[in-house]
């Protein structure tokens, strides 16, 4: 993608002014007026219900193929069937596969297999139509699918796979945009945190200073890139391409207050069915970074997923951090002068 | 990445192949290293859950020459203004001069592999294109933009011996703002989420303060005529104090976080660190009191400038070590999880 290719759809010639200004900390319901957007529209995210992820990884696929980002290269980890390993410079989506050994609560697993047997199915093909669609109890015992998982006497499995979608959590107290010291990072008049490469100039600052390790800066390009939030497609009116190409809708977008609500019923839902690992995210904006524009629903401890259980923005603490500076500062202007008062003799 | 270990405890960090248990790695708890010392740990064996051992944070994709050495240099610069105005002020015009041309130059080079280590050079103006109090970086370069023209106009007025009101003029303001120089680095490398950094952010600048100063003394004792680098002397003294009493404060007060200080190639450099510092302010005390006994002519430069250089090389190999420090501790998940589970125990209660 060419520079500037993008922030065309942005508002013209760039970020207006003030939008890389960092916000007061606390929770703050409406970000894009105080990041100085005159009239925005709500705030819009994403919240990720891990709980249907297929692991399908069209979100992945979407993402690069729409935002044109390069591939970052082929390595075989035997993490699961995570090849991607994490978000960077080169990964806008990432999905996370946790495999443990632990029942996935009262739900039903739907092992057993007593369905039509696939496998008859398919030799009958073509000799006698509607003969291969044996009733469920003829399906013949121990048939390959289902002999392995092992099933607890309960009917539960005892292994569960995990899969998550992670990406950039446009966070409402962004770190990567108040560090940036070109003012490249800037808040979108939807409440997204966008980075313009053609402003960037690779610094990398932004980098460490994201709680959650998302931006990446690209290996022979120089300059930082992250999740745009599908800027261009916001613009537009579309929705961005990994919700859009989530064949399960465990990406679900829209306007942030909304997505809340829909949480906290899919919550309750999950809990009610008896998967009391269900748990929100990311969605609190009383958290360390005022609230996550793009949170999850997740199946066990954040950590679990390689993500931060409390994340804290860092420059919270930077106007002590510049007291600390000027009093040392001025504590070395004191020693210099030390050095040079003369000594009675 | 697919690397893994062979250690006396058996194979650390191999990717689970065919036998893998379902959930084994997933889950993996933490083996703590031990200490090869034999020291007692100084926070309590951690539990905690990752994926699949990978960092939480991603480490700052710097070159280490090119930071560390930023952030030695800067320092180095920022007390030297310091020396050259005092010894203007107090008629010792070799130190004044050693100092004058130590910061200019110092700073030159820092702002070089400053730029060197931008991933698009030719941008570096863009750091100037806003002012963002929340940009340590950004007002870091807008300090140096006005700091760093003041220290060459103050050494060239010095050398060329022209336009003395005005050299006089750059070196007083480049000694108001030296201090700043010193110190901000610190800022720098706080307002970040890497954990060994940023859970230092009180008494981190202390420590650049003093070693800034230490380095400064050094070059001053290396370089200038010893009549005049009594003060010089008494900087590196104060400077070594100073750096290494904000260390200890720093890693006491740090927990767990001060583990990657006390590791590997870290560790090796603070050590390095701290002998050359206090060997350096050592030597440089014994100069002092032997200048005043009024022998100190006699014993040449040689141990001067032997303590110059050691407090030079204490004080680069103390950003490298604090550097390295860093970058270890923003790649285990270890020093991301543990205090963040901490916090919310505490919380709750
Ligand atoms: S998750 Fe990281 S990159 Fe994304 S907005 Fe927050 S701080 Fe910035
Ligand atoms: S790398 Fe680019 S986006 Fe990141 S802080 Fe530096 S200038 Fe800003």
């Amino acid at each position: 993608m060419n520079d500037g290719e993008r922030t065309a759809a942005g508002p013209a010639g760039g970020a207006p002014p003030d939008t890389h200004r960092s916000l007061p900390h606390g929770p703050r319901a409406d970000v894009a007026r105080a990041a100085g957007h005159r009239d925005p529209p709500p705030r819009m995210g994403f919240f990720t219900d891990t709980s249907v992820c297929i692991g399908c990884k069209a979100c992945e696929v979407a993402c690069k193929e729409w935002n044109g980002v390069p591939e970052h290269g082929l390595e075989l980890t035997g993490m699961s069937y995570d090849n991607t390993q994490g978000l960077g410079a080169n990964s806008w989506r990432h999905v996370a596969f946790v495999e443990q050994r632990k029942p996935l609560g009262g739900q039903e697993p739907g092992v057993a297999h007593a369905g039509p047997d696939v496998f008859k199915a398919a030799r009958a093909l073509g000799t006698s139509p509607g003969a291969g669609t044996p009733a469920p109890e003829t399906a013949p015992a121990g048939a390959p699918a289902g002999e392995i998982p092992p099933v607890a006497p309960g009917g539960r499995t005892e292994l569960r796979w995990l899969m998550s979608s992670d990406v950039c959590k446009h966070c409402t107290q962004a770190a990567c945009l108040d560090v940036c010291p070109t003012g490249a990072l800037f808040r979108t008049e939807f409440g997204t945190v966008v980075l313009q490469e053609d402003v960037c100039n690779g610094c990398g600052y932004c980098v460490p200073a994201c709680p959650y390790g998302v931006v990446g800066r690209r290996e022979g390009d120089g300059r930082a890139w992250k999740c745009t939030l599908c800027y261009d497609r916001l613009g537009a009116g579309l929705e961005p391409a990994c919700a859009k190409a989530c064949p399960t809708d465990s990406i679900q977008f829209g306007p942030l207050e909304e997505l809340r609500e829909r949480a906290a019923a899919r919550v309750a839902q999950l809990h009610a069915a008896g998967v009391r690992d269900a748990r929100l995210y990311g969605e609190s904006p009383e958290d360390g970074v005022g609230g996550d524009g793009a949170f999850f629903l997740l199946l066990d401890e954040p950590e679990v997923y390689g993500l931060p259980p409390d994340p804290v923005v860092t420059t919270r603490d930077l106007p002590a951090m510049w007291k600390q500076a000027a009093l040392a500062a001025v504590s070395l202007a004191a020693l210099g002068v030390a050095g040079f008062v003369r000594r009675p003799r | 990445m697919s690397e893994s270990d062979v250690t006396r405890g058996g194979l650390e960090g191999a990717r689970p192949g065919r036998e893998a248990v379902t959930g084994a790695h997933a889950g993996r708890r933490r083996r703590r290293r031990r200490d090869r010392r034999g020291e007692q740990p100084v926070v309590p064996e951690a539990h905690f859950s990752s994926y699949y051992g990978r960092p939480v944070l991603k480490a700052p994709p710097w070159r280490a020459l090119d930071i560390a050495g930023y952030l030695f240099l800067g320092g180095l610069a920022g007390a030297s203004s310091l020396l050259a105005a005092g010894g203007q002020v107090t008629g010792r015009p070799g130190l004044a001069r050693v100092a004058k041309l130590g910061a200019a130059g110092a700073i030159t080079v820092s702002l070089g592999a400053l730029v060197h280590d931008l991933g698009r050079p030719a941008r570096f103006v863009n750091m100037l294109r806003v002012v963002k109090p929340t940009s340590p970086m950004n007002i870091g370069s807008w300090l140096l933009a006005g700091y760093a023209p003041l220290t060459v106009a103050a050494a060239a007025a010095d050398v060329t011996g022209r336009l003395r009101v005005m050299g006089a003029g750059a070196t007083a303001v480049a000694a108001v703002l030296g201090p700043a120089v010193t110190t901000y680095t610190a800022v720098l490398l706080s307002d970040t989420a890497v954990p060994s950094w940023h859970e230092g952010y009180r008494e981190l600048p202390f420590v650049f303060a003093g070693s800034g100063a230490a380095a400064a003394a050094g070059l001053a004792l290396a370089c200038a005529p010893p009549a005049q680098t009594e003060p010089a002397r008494r900087m590196a003294v104060l400077g070594a104090v100073t750096e290494l009493g904000a260390f200890r404060l720093m890693k006491r007060r740090m927990g767990l976080v001060a583990e990657p200080f006390e590791q590997g190639r870290p560790h090796r450099l603070l050590r390095g660190a701290e002998l050359l510092t206090t060997a350096g302010a050592a030597l440089a005390a014994c100069a002092d009191a032997v200048g005043r006994a009024g022998v100190g002519r006699r014993l040449g430069r040689v141990p001067a400038a032997v303590a110059g250089a050691a407090l030079l090389t204490g004080s680069a190999a103390l950003r490298f070590g604090v550097f390295h420090a860093g970058v270890a501790s923003a790649q285990d998940p270890a020093y991301t999880v543990v205090p963040q589970r901490e916090r919310l125990r505490a919380r709750s209660g």
